[in-house]
């Protein structure tokens, strides 16, 4: 080693010249990606919250998924972004029969898709042909079950494992001329056309996939979808897409109602923080954001941009009836009596949630809303809150000593509560917890698990009591209350009814609306009476949206379509603001 | 040399097959599969998408057509009964499968988008906690006890403690907040690429520095330092020529676990700066039960952390001739 400092050593040169070739490999590289990742802000930028899994409507489930596909692609039917009325899709116009059980729709002669090919009807038989194969394995082919024949493609096989039935001779889709589709239901669907606008139900382009198919063989999968193969008919086109940070769309200017849509390029951003995504839009980076933390809220709500509408979507707990003691209805009553709902909305909450009596959250017209039993709270005669939670908690002792427990009969055994991994779900359990053990003397232990273990748990009714939400797909009580049928996929409760059965059943074939709604609310009624389920509160939406921009509309399922969305000059923003 | 580095190979292999074995046996052992939703799917449906994505096999094959290099499913090749359009796959061919949450990609186009991103992060951070870092250092031993000495110390030691989530919120409401100057997070722009940098690097400059200064004071009281100021070389030569290139050696060795520690622990800097790099994979990937990517990102991680490793035993070797590599000519 050289120890005069004259010359350096080969060796020494070598790891100098090994440490200098990094370094400029570095600054290379970062230079390289500064400037490739460079991208203009768009018109308007909004928080998706998480990457959306595919841009295969066949493929996904989730919100963030739906929102992007919708403003890419166009289904039969679109939905009114205030009233979510359907209005004319890529169908202009649609007919149903007397029974409601033959729909035909007439698609616009000047739909295209982005590579320039007429949208027909032979192209919605085919989407929906692929989304009902068990061979696209599509977790969402159910939401075509209500059309005939549709249930038995979707799950009967052969032992090759191909459909065991004939598309075109037994499902009721079909192609009448280039333009025209009919299809028919097994029963009236009062919300079939809210289905229609689903996004699983958006259309794909046949050419491009099978194209694709032929061209990429094995990764054709991965290959369709890339931005620059992707062929799509909505009011605008993926132009980029970059994975865990943003989508980036441009309008589609051959879309046949360009003239109307007013962004010319949107970022659909992935960001998962909600700290990290307040600050952006805080910044001014992002115009639209959601899901807010609810420490927060309270500080957010004073605000001119802060948007909070009753939201399609119910918070309660459910009750493993195949346990006991809660196979008991009146210890699974005592204990949805024992719950300071007020506390869970105002103190913990804070967003405007509404206290909740019942499985399906507010928001429709003409139904009655069946309650569980309980003391009514406000207005002239009524006891105010406290009073009102202490009658109520007087009766659960009474049921619970009824049952055989407490001070005169056994002691009551420890409950487990069971929640997923969050702040908010942890804070309402508290709540929940320290009622029952203060009013009815019940040990209640809480038990906290990660999202997948969580499910799985309440899926073999590993629970005692287990924290729920439901949202609903389309605006119907339908949406809720099928949940529950015995043996339902998604009942998780272990409870069943012969006559909720029957009654779900004969409100699906109930042709007479008002009707369908009195049977739909008889059967709510068996659910709050039975109360395998504890209501506890209904979702409000939560947005903070800049203010300039127009277009955009509280209501009951939180959809924004952008092709609504137009930023507002001067004048309008001082007539919205004056409107407040 | 070859031969330190063949052993290395060897182990390098055996190192990534023992961890490929281990994790694909742990995320199978977790319960939940990728396709469970707050929805439950009806058996039939279920029963699809298990078949589609070979759910339904049994383990071992499963297993079989991670690793390959025989592709087992409908392509296989036609002696086991397949079509034989594709014959081979899985790990051995460099194939990391399709991942399950992000369907539009494969697990190989998800780190060949993200790990750049990292990199980049991770180098920039590397070079100004290395660079502050020295600096500080060596100029705290040079003047011991004096008030740099102790200035340095203190914000060495409160950098170290301080968690780098801390560090990133604090940089934000300064620089962001308060001075308007730079991006509260995003990715797109150098500027993007500042504050997301800082507050990784922070614990490790600090921690560099701690080990500079502890390495330069013990070569600066060896014999040949004492010989080299005797000759009446100033001070500047004794310490940049001779005392330096002894005196960073705990830095160097610090290095490869430091490089290791900045690339899988950005993932909570990633968050809160939201950049779409591979630390937020790695742990998406694991709470959805992306089989796929998550043992994709874990072998990538084993990879980069073995060779770091490894390069950081070279350069030690080829700065201090005196240190033998892995028992050669032992």
């Amino acid at each position: 080693m050289s120890v005069s400092g004259a010359l350096p050593t080969p060796r020494a040169l070598l790891s100098i010249l090994l440490m200098a070739l990094l370094g400029l490999g570095a600054l290379l590289g970062l230079g390289r990606l500064a400037r490739s990742a460079r991208l203009q802000r768009a018109d308007f930028v909004f928080n998706n919250g998480s990457d959306v899994s595919s841009l295969d409507p066949a493929a996904v489930t989730g919100t963030p998924e739906g929102r992007l596909l919708r403003a890419i692609s166009e289904g039969l039917v679109i939905r009114d972004p205030r009233s979510l009325e359907p209005m004319g899709g890529a169908a202009h116009s649609w007919e149903r029969s007397e029974d409601g059980l033959v729909w035909t729709f007439h698609l616009r002669e000047d739909a295209r898709w982005t590579n320039g090919d007429p949208v027909e009807a032979a192209d919605f038989v085919f989407s929906f042909e692929r989304l009902l194969d068990p061979a696209t394995a599509a977790p969402y082919a159910y939401q075509l079950y209500p059309v005939v024949g549709a249930r038995a493609y979707n799950t009967e096989v052969d032992e090759a494992g191909r459909p065991a039935h004939d598309f075109a001779d037994t499902v009721g889709i079909r192609k009448l001329a280039p333009l025209e589709l009919e299809i028919r239901l097994e029963a009236s669907t009062p919300y079939f056309l809210d289905l229609l606008a689903f996004h699983a139900l958006l259309p794909v382009n046949r050419r491009a996939l099978e194209e694709a198919r032929s061209r990429w063989g094995a990764s054709w999968e991965q290959e369709w979808l890339r931005p620059e193969n992707i062929v799509t008919n909505g009011a605008f086109r993926v132009l980029e897409r970059r994975l865990g940070d943003r989508i980036r769309l441009v309008r589609n200017r051959d879309y046949w109602d360009a003239d109307s849509v007013a962004l010319e390029s949107i970022d659909v951003l992935a960001i998962e923080n909600q700290a990290t995504m307040l600050n952006l839009y805080l910044t001014g980076e992002v115009d639209w954001i959601e899901r807010l933390a609810p420490s927060l809220v309270p500080r957010l709500r004073e605000r001119e941009d802060y948007h909070a509408e009753p939201y399609l979507g119910a918070y309660f707990y459910r009750f493993n009836v195949t346990r006991a003691p809660f196979g008991d209805v009146r210890i699974r009553r005592a204990l949805a009596l024992a719950v300071d709902r007020r506390a869970i909305c105002d103190l913990v909450l804070k967003g405007g949630q509404g206290v909740s009596w019942g499985l399906v959250p507010p928001g429709f017209d003409g139904y009655a809303y069946p309650r569980m039993a309980h003391t009514e709270r406000g207005g002239e005669e009524a006891m105010d809150e406290e009073q009102a939670l202490a009658a109520d908690c007087e009766e659960a002792r009474a049921l619970i000593a009824e049952a055989g427990f407490g001070p005169e009969g056994e002691p009551f055994p420890p409950i487990e509560l069971h929640y997923n991994n969050a702040e908010s779900h942890r804070e309402i359990a508290l709540v929940v917890a320290e009622r029952w053990q203060r009013e009815l003397g019940i040990e209640v232990l809480l038990l906290n698990q990660e999202w997948k273990l969580y499910l799985g748990t309440q899926r073999n009714l590993g629970y005692d009591i287990s924290r729920s939400s439901w949202i609903g797909d389309y605006p119907d009580p339908n949406t809720f209350l099928d949940v529950f049928k015995t043996d339902g996929e998604n009942n998780r409760t272990g409870w069943g009814n012969a006559d909720y059965d029957r009654l779900i059943e004969a409100a699906a074939a109930e042709p007479d609306l008002e009707r369908r709604l009195e049977v739909l609310a008889e059967a709510e009624g068996i659910l709050l009476e039975e109360l395998p389920i504890l209501p506890i509160y209904s979702y409000v939406t939560q947005n903070l949206v800049h203010p300039r921009l127009g277009g955009f509309w509280g209501n009951l399922q939180d959809e924004h379509p952008p092709r609504f969305f137009y930023w507002m000059d001067d004048e309008e923003l001082a007539r919205s603001r004056a409107g407040l | 040399m070859a031969r330190f580095l063949l052993r290395r190979l060897a182990w390098f292999a055996i190192t990534l097959w023992v961890v490929m074995s281990l994790s694909f046996a742990l995320m199978r052992a977790v319960p939940g599969g990728p396709f469970d939703g707050e929805r439950r799917l009806s058996a039939a449906i279920e029963r699809n998408v298990a078949q589609r994505y070979h759910l339904d096999w049994p383990l071992w094959r499963q297993y079989l057509q991670y690793t390959g290099p025989l592709n087992l499913d409908e392509g296989r090749a036609g002696f086991l009964g397949g079509n034989g359009t594709r014959r081979f796959g899985g790990l051995l061919t460099g194939d990391l499968g399709p991942s399950f949450k992000h369907r539009d990609y494969t697990v190989n186009q998800i780190i060949a988008e993200s790990l750049p991103i990292s990199m980049a992060l991770g180098i920039a951070a590397m070079a100004w906690a290395l660079a502050l870092g020295l600096g500080a250092g060596v100029l705290s031993a040079v003047r011991r006890g004096g008030k740099i000495d102790v200035g340095v110390r203190l914000i060495a030691t409160l950098g170290i403690a301080v968690p780098n989530f801390v560090v990133a919120s604090l940089l934000i409401l300064v620089f962001s907040f308060g001075a308007g100057l730079l991006p509260v997070a995003g990715w797109g722009s150098a500027r993007h690429l500042v504050l997301p940098a800082l507050a990784l690097g922070a614990p490790f400059a600090a921690h560099i520095a701690r080990l500079a200064r502890t390495g330069m004071l013990e070569v600066l009281s060896q014999d040949h330092i004492r010989t080299a100021r005797a000759k009446g070389l100033p001070e500047r030569i004794v310490v940049l020529r001779h005392a330096l290139r002894g005196g960073v050696l705990p830095v160097v060795s610090y290095l490869g676990p430091a490089a290791a520690g900045i690339l899988t622990g950005s993932l909570v800097i990633e968050r809160i700066f939201a950049i779409p790099g591979t630390g937020t994979h790695f742990v998406n990937s694991a709470l959805g039960r992306d089989y796929t990517l998550a043992m994709g990102v874990t072998l990538l991680y084993t990879a980069l952390v073995y060779t770091l490793n490894t390069a950081v035993d070279v350069i030690y070797r080829l700065l201090d001739p005196r240190i033998e590599l892995g028992g050669e000519g032992r």
